[in-house]
């Protein structure tokens, strides 16, 4: 297998050129997480034509809830949750500059296009594998939403965060790509 | 008549519900160290590799090995010589509540509707049955969503017989793909009726993976199926691969002679079950 590549975050668009499905890779700078509850208010924010709780220009946005720290620990375990949950809302944040977004599962056909047409990454992180992810998670901090408890929006600063390109800007698709070569029936 | 008291019970869930996120069972453990060895995919090897290091990193640092600590599912045989002076449900509810906070777990329950979260991970799911003998035995299965979400449920005609089942089964884990963080264990309920079978397939998972069915036919229609399900190409996190699945585990009981229902629960990797008896 292939070295990963290492990225910075946020995401520029050289950077973005340059992946392709199947790649492994290593995130390190500062993502922020959202899930279902988190991405419902942004949306309403963006209804009401209000700013959102940040800038999400070139930004990753990480599916994860995470279960609460230990005393003393930076973040609880934190893995990826599934991403479809999440289509309706994702074409309209990538409209906005949303360059990332690391999570686990297929993507809708709407979010594919959006990641088409606007130059964006959809990343996979393997689901489950919560307590070894968190060791790349440096330093956590909640930014909004407070009351959501694990749906808060969280700032995370992460170093070497590992994760496979799934859907490139090109239009590969490691989810069809892949089962593609390992299909054995009709 | 033996007294158990509502602290022993609470005290045991509690531990349990902690116990079960972050130690996984040796059975889970050994079928995914196999597929590993056995992956053709060089990156789903490399995924079924990160996953066993999770569960060693998770059982040495007493960490959640998934951030998706479920809702608590029980499930409960209490002997007819036990004498309950209490509530079973509450005293299991205060273990779930203690568990989940004393353990750090997520709380992930919430009212269906208005998705208001409950705070403390109850209520818990239990099932609870009568059984011979003076003992306690609570079984525990946390739940994360990714997987319950995949699973499905149809009433056959039965005329579409083990062909239907058999199509059934292989089209819910197909539409599930890499969304309930494969490699899965895919629960199969036939037979009873509506909430039967759902909950045949469901105690179907509680049969340590890996173990043949003692049912002869049912042996050898899991082992079709698996073969199946492993040839769909889904592999390990749906990036492609030789394992989709780890076990097939089948359970029936007689239904109407009019209808064939068929449950498919489908566990993650995650596959998250410990027993104590009191
Ligand atoms: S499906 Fe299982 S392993 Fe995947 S995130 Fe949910 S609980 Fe964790």
């Amino acid at each position: 297998m292939s070295e990963p590549i290492k990225i910075a975050a946020p995401l520029t668009e050289d950077v973005i050129e340059k992946l392709r499905a199947g790649d492994k890779v290593l995130i390190t700078g500062v993502i922020y997480t959202a899930r279902d509850a988190a991405h419902k208010r942004l949306i309403a924010l963006l209804d009401e034509g209000k700013a959102l709780p940040f800038d999400i220009k070139g930004q990753f946005i990480y599916y994860v809830g995470p279960t609460p720290a230990k005393p003393g620990a930076i973040i609880g375990s934190a893995g990826p949750t599934t991403s479809g949950r999440m289509d309706a809302y994702t074409p309209r944040l990538i409209e906005l500059g949303l360059k990332g977004m690391i999570g686990k599962g297929q993507r809708s056909k709407e979010v594919l296009d959006a990641i088409k047409n606007h130059k964006a990454v959809y990343m996979a992180a393997v689901g489950g594998a919560a307590a070894l992810i968190a060791r790349s998670i440096k330093k956590a901090e909640i930014i909004a939403y407070e009351d959501l408890g694990p749906e808060a929006i969280r700032r995370l600063e992460v170093r070497d965060f590992p994760a496979i390109v799934a859907n490139d800007a090109f239009g590969g698709d490691l989810f069809e790509e892949g089962v593609r070569k390992y299909r054995k029936v009709g | 008549m033996r007294k158990v008291s509502a602290e022993e019970i609470t005290k045991t869930v509690r531990a349990l519900c902690i116990s079960a996120a972050c130690d996984l069972e040796p059975d889970v453990v050994s079928a995914v160290k196999s597929a590993a060895v056995k992956e053709e995919s060089p990156l789903g090897k490399e995924v079924l590799e990160q996953i066993i290091n999770n569960f060693e990193i998770a059982g040495r640092e007493h960490l959640p090995m998934c951030q998706d600590t479920g809702i608590a599912v029980f499930f409960i045989e209490v002997g007819r010589g036990v004498q309950l002076e209490f509530s079973l449900e509450d005293a299991v509810n205060e273990g779930v509540r203690q568990g989940y906070r004393d353990g750090y777990l997520r709380k992930s329950v919430c009212h269906p509707l208005k998705r208001t979260n409950t705070g403390d991970n109850t209520p818990a799911i239990i099932h609870t049955t009568l059984v011979e003998g003076d003992k306690i035995k609570i079984k525990i299965a946390p739940k994360g969503a990714g997987s319950e979400n995949m699973s499905r449920l149809k009433m056959l005609k039965p005329a579409e017989g083990v062909e239907g089942i058999k199509s059934f089964v292989i089209e819910t884990v197909s539409v599930g793909g890499g969304n309930p963080c494969p490699p899965i264990v895919v629960g199969v309920g036939v037979g009873g009726s509506f909430d039967k079978s759902a909950l045949l397939a469901k105690k179907s998972l509680l049969r340590p993976v890996g173990t043949p069915n003692p049912d002869n036919d049912l042996d050898a229609l899991e082992k079709e199926l698996l073969a199946s399900i492993n040839a769909l190409g889904i592999g390990p996190m749906g990036f492609g691969g030789t394992t989709t699945a780890l076990a097939v585990h089948i359970e029936t009981y007689p239904c109407h002679i009019a209808s064939l229902p068929v449950a498919v629960n489908i566990q993650c990797h995650a596959d998250r079950h410990k027993e104590a008896v009191i």
